[in-house]
């Protein structure tokens, strides 16, 4: 069952039914969210990148952060309507030049996130987008990356919320905004 | 330290003149990345300038609409930052071809041989019809393994792929003759 924010909006639905949900992805008990078959719906697509485009346009936006690898689909169509610069976040060892790097939980262990240094500076106003937040820890990193270079992070974006797991909570006061919520 | 790309505009007219050479001048140099000889081809500095990469993507938007390309695919990750944008202009749905385990639903795979090793690229079940025309989008083509094994998922679809698209071409690594026949579209070369 898909909720969805944004009001009335008359284009969620068919970005809501356009996801996809697949059982026990990765593991047994988790239903995965699966936005490859939006990306095969080419209005339901395109509505999702306006919807976040209307949202953010007017508000002075330096740079588009995008999450490897989910978020390097959403963010740069954003970044590219908007005018803004796009930052990729990446898994370890990835980025060829000099990186800054920021540690965080997993459900086992932990994983870090890493950027270029000299992507961001001081002062930028920065979006972090992402194609669903879980508990929030992805984002979270992503967030400290960026205030630790003097950005300041505007919001987060996500298509997808999973409200159960309360990374809305874990985002140390970022704001966030989805387009649809999944039980 | 920043080195200056060797480029020559691989395009013809003399208007998209200007908007290689801000794209190719936008493109950072890393040596010695990830192993010792190889000079690193980085397009996250073409990313931070705003109009260099509007203009790459106009480029390959230009190249590609009317041509009845209904799937543009995209090697996983840095084919998902070019990919995605060509497919929203030209109307096509976009499929993201991936490292193996990461997509959720049946795939078909295709492996291919590294320098040392191999590794595997997947793609949805479903994702294309046969008859679709396609079109493959990476950051870079190399030796075109990557590329190579990207045509032959989409084919063993039913598809047909129309056209290889890159923004950098490493021309002495020979990639461009590997493609089954298929042409390649780049932007720049770099030797």
């Amino acid at each position: 069952m898909m909720a969805s924010e944004g009001g009335e909006d008359h284009r969620l639905p068919r970005i809501a039914s356009a996801i996809r949900v697949i059982p026990d992805f990765p593991k047994p008990g988790i239903m995965f969210q699966d936005i490859t078959t939006l990306l095969l719906d080419p209005k339901a697509f395109r509505d999702t990148i306006d919807m976040f485009v209307e949202r953010y346009r007017d508000q002075e936006i330096t740079i588009i952060a995008g999450v490897e690898a989910r978020g390097f689909i959403f963010g740069p169509p954003i970044a590219l309507a908007i005018g803004a610069k796009f930052v990729p976040m990446r898994k370890p060892k990835k980025l060829p030049g000099e990186v800054i790097s920021e540690e965080y939980s997993l459900e086992y262990g932990t994983d870090r996130m890493e950027m270029h240094v000299g992507a961001v500076q001081p002062g930028d106003r920065a979006l972090v987008i992402d194609d669903l937040i879980a508990t929030g820890g992805t984002l979270s990193a992503a967030i400290r990356l960026l205030e630790r270079v003097g950005a300041e992070v505007v919001e987060c974006a996500c298509v997808i919320e999973l409200p159960e797991l309360k990374g809305r909570e874990r985002l140390g006061g970022t704001p966030l905004f989805v387009l649809v919520k999944a039980a | 330290m920043l080195l200056q790309v060797e480029v020559m505009a691989v395009c013809e007219g003399k208007k998209q003149d200007t908007r290689i050479q801000r794209i190719a001048s936008s493109i950072r140099v890393v040596p010695d990345f990830p192993k010792k000889g190889i000079m690193f081809q980085d397009i996250t500095t073409l990313l931070l300038d705003p109009k260099a990469f509007k203009d790459t993507v106009d480029l390959f938007v230009e190249q590609y609409t009317g041509r009845g390309i209904s799937v543009v695919a995209g090697v996983e990750a840095r084919g998902f930052i070019f990919g995605p944008p060509i497919a929203l202009a030209i109307g096509a749905k976009f499929v993201p071809l991936r490292k193996p385990r990461k997509l959720p639903g049946e795939v078909i795979s295709e492996n291919y041989i590294l320098e040392y090793g191999s590794d595997c690229l997947e793609m949805h079940v479903g994702a294309v019809q046969p008859g679709e025309r396609a079109l493959v989008v990476d950051d870079l083509i190399a030796t075109g393994g990557t590329l190579c094994a990207a045509i032959s998922l989409l084919e063993r679809a039913g598809a047909e792929v129309l056209e290889c698209a890159c923004v950098i071409e490493l021309p002495e690594l020979k990639g461009r003759g590997r493609l089954n026949g298929k042409p390649l579209y780049v932007l720049v070369e770099s030797h």
